[in-house]
């Protein structure tokens, strides 16, 4: 599975939102519904799906679904 | 029996109520995770659960510690797959007059029952929030409603429990997950037994059930709480005193 693939589907189950509606530019708050435990839980499901340890001031910036893949992509290649 | 397949985390489980509530909960079907800083002791309480043909391990845990809650919690949930029940149980008391309080007994009493609810609460969080279920249960005092001359440290602990609950029942009650309280009044246990006749009759005239409470009347409301049957409740106080405090 890509890195695109994983995020959609961690979205997917943590948000309960149609695959349709996870454009990059969507914001998980203002467009997908989150409040702001879901965000928490959405970075810890990150977490666990890439193996990695997202610090606060990190997760803080992931804020549209684009900057999750964005994140992930440059954690992957750092690996 | 109501709790098959649940685990419970019970903290202070070495002796007095926090073990009771963990015979009760195995009683009640719930493998039990028994942490204490009396190991030997808690290894004791496991064994007695064993014998109720429930799983159980002992763990090392002084809940101040905030490393070693992480640690174990996290060990915890490897060793039992999951954690569904988090009874924080563990307390001390530093008696003295505010006047004659050491900083060192404020500080202690304050870490211990107020800081170590925070720990272990937050590191128990992280597998609820996952399974989207849980039930976490925190041992105040009807000291913390009514104060108690010479309970300062001990009383100001038990009351920001109450405050502490209530907001996390709050955070996370849609993942279902119910946070409440139990104020014990004045119980049977060991942290009673040191004190002086004079205070313990006192008490006594409190109390319009003409008798001590015991670990199990705790441990029976305990158990009501973490059950499915309690679903509807949460970010309350439940007290039992024998009528102490109304
Ligand atoms: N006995 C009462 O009348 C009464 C009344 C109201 C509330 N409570 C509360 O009930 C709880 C249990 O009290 P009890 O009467 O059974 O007391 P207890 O002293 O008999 O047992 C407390 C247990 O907590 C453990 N403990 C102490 N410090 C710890 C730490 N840092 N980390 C982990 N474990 C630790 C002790 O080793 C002991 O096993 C406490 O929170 C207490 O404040 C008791």
């Amino acid at each position: 599975m890509s890195i695109e693939e994983k995020v959609k589907t961690i979205i997917i189950n943590q948000l309960g939102v149609d695959e349709g509606e996870i454009t990059p530019e969507a914001s998980f708050i203002d467009d997908l519904g989150a409040d702001s435990l879901d965000t928490v839980e959405l970075v810890m499901a990150f977490e666990d799906a890439f193996k990695i340890d997202i610090p606060d001031e990190d997760a803080e910036k992931i804020i549209r679904v684009k900057d999750a893949i964005d994140y992930l992509k440059a954690q992957a290649k750092e690996q | 029996m109501t709790l098959e397949g649940r685990i419970s985390l019970i903290t202070g489980a070495a002796q007095g109520i926090g073990k009771e509530i963990a015979l009760e909960l195995a009683r009640a079907g719930s493998d039990i995770a028994v942490a204490d800083i009396l190991f030997d002791k808690a290894e004791e309480t496991a064994r007695e659960i064993e014998a109720l043909k429930r799983k159980a391990k002992a763990y090392h845990m002084d809940v101040s510690d905030t490393d070693e809650v992480h640690q174990t919690v996290n060990q915890i949930a490897e060793d039992f797959s999951k954690i569904d029940i988090l009874v924080n149980n563990a307390g001390i008391t530093r008696d003295s007059l505010l006047i004659r309080m050491k900083r060192e007994d404020w500080d202690k009493v304050l870490s211990i029952n107020l800081t170590g609810v925070f720990n272990c609460t937050q590191a128990v969080l992280r597998w609820m929030l996952k399974q989207r279920f849980g039930r976490i249960v925190n041992i105040a005092s009807v000291v913390g409603l009514m104060g108690n001359a010479g309970q300062s440290n001990y009383a100001a602990s038990k009351a920001a429990i109450i405050g502490f609950s209530k907001s996390i029942a709050r955070e996370i009650a849609s993942r279902g997950i119910t946070v409440n309280v139990i104020a014990p009044g004045y119980i049977d246990t060991p942290m009673t037994q040191r004190l002086p006749n004079e205070v313990k009759k006192g008490f006594l005239n409190q109390i319009p059930i003409p008798r001590l409470g015991l670990p199990q009347d705790i441990a029976k409301g305990t158990a009501f709480l973490v059950s499915d049957d309690a679903e509807y409740i949460t970010g309350q106080v439940l007290n039992i005193n024998g009528g102490m405090y109304m």
